[in-house]
């Protein structure tokens, strides 16, 4: 890989740290609640995928690393889904007045 | 293998150790052995992200807030931003340090043929940027402490709470925000010794051939902590 490479791909980086404060300006949760969290999560992610291809070599390396290196984040997604799927949609233990309005 | 002669012998084990096949499988095995590590920080980290994802999504109002009130969101900037320069500089090195590996000609010469071109200097830079970013993490943590948000005996103050928020909340933000980037910053001093090593070594030019792989996979471990950091810096500074 050619060093032209890595500049390129830091000015992704710098780019993309500029639109990610820019969008924390922008009050984009009056369109879609949780849109400016998404918004920010997404070009974590973009920012990540830069550093991991590219930065981290993963890109050029073999079918062994990359199973190792999608392992990680697979097993991070199951953890991430399968505990938010349950604390999401359930009513914190703190907040027991809607529960008792529901039994009156 | 058996069947090399002795001189033959001290030729080969120049280039890598004598378990592996070759060059290339020593690279492999290195950086396989270095991704591994790097799933089960993903896990750790992982884990406390998970908790405060969950109290996030319960005390948001106070997170906000908190978030405003106590992060300066530009220092949060403007570290994500001398982190990803130090990530450049460290891929630059890896590059400097394997490129010396495959130079052409230089196959039948010794093994300390000299330096890498480039390498100390990008590895201080490095080490550089890497002071700055706890430099500025260090003055954000004083400001804190100036202003009662740091867990301890004098855990912030009820009285200046907005109504509708419980100052708990407010310290539960605090403690996620000192506990999350405490860690990063333990694994940002644990990457300026690997760093400081691995100058020393190449300063004495001991990296000139094959030990690149350390090179690279101490530079896997300082974009990894960069990682982690481009994930704390929204999660943490920019809550809108």
């Amino acid at each position: 890989m050619q060093t032209r490479t890595y500049y390129i791909i830091f000015a992704w980086l710098m780019g993309l740290l500029i639109a990610t404060v820019a969008a924390s300006f922008l009050n984009l949760d009056r369109f879609f609640p949780g849109l400016n969290a998404a918004v920010a999560l997404c070009i974590a992610a973009a920012k990540a995928m830069l550093v991991v291809l590219f930065f981290m070599h993963v890109r050029h390396a073999g079918k062994l690393t990359w199973i190792f290196a999608s392992a990680a984040f697979v097993w991070l997604g199951i953890m991430l889904v399968l505990t938010l799927n349950d604390y999401l949609t359930r009513h914190p233990v703190d907040q027991p007045i809607q529960l008792s309005v529901q039994t009156k | 293998m058996t069947s090399a002669s002795a001189p033959a012998t001290e030729h080969e084990h120049a280039d890598h150790a004598h378990q592996f096949d070759d060059a290339i499988q020593q690279h492999e095995a290195a950086t396989l052995g270095m991704w591994t590590f790097l799933a089960t920080e993903v896990l750790f980290f992982g884990a406390l992200l998970t908790a405060y994802t969950i109290y996030r999504h319960y005390y948001f109002d106070a997170f906000r807030y908190a978030s405003h009130e106590y992060l300066r969101w530009y220092l949060g900037a403007i570290n994500t931003g001398v982190l990803l320069c130090s990530s450049l500089t460290v891929a630059l090195a890896v590059h400097a340090a394997q490129h010396h590996d495959h130079a052409p000609g230089q196959s039948a010469a010794p093994p300390r043929i000299g330096q890498p071109k480039h390498l100390v200097p990008l590895l201080l830079v490095t080490m550089l940027l890497g002071l700055v970013f706890l430099c500025i993490k260090g003055t954000e943590y004083y400001i804190d402490y100036r202003e009662n948000v740091v867990p301890g005996p004098s855990f912030f103050h009820p009285e200046h709470v907005p109504p509708g928020i419980d100052a708990s909340h407010i310290r539960l933000f605090m403690t996620f925000y000192f506990i999350l980037t405490g860690i990063h910053a333990t694994h940002m001093i644990v990457g300026l010794g690997l760093f400081s090593w691995l100058t020393w070594n190449a300063h004495r030019g001991t990296f000139a051939r094959t030990r690149s792989n350390a090179v690279e996979i101490c530079g896997l471990y300082w974009h990894f902590v960069d990682l982690v950091w481009i994930f704390l810096f929204p999660l943490l500074y920019l809550i809108r």
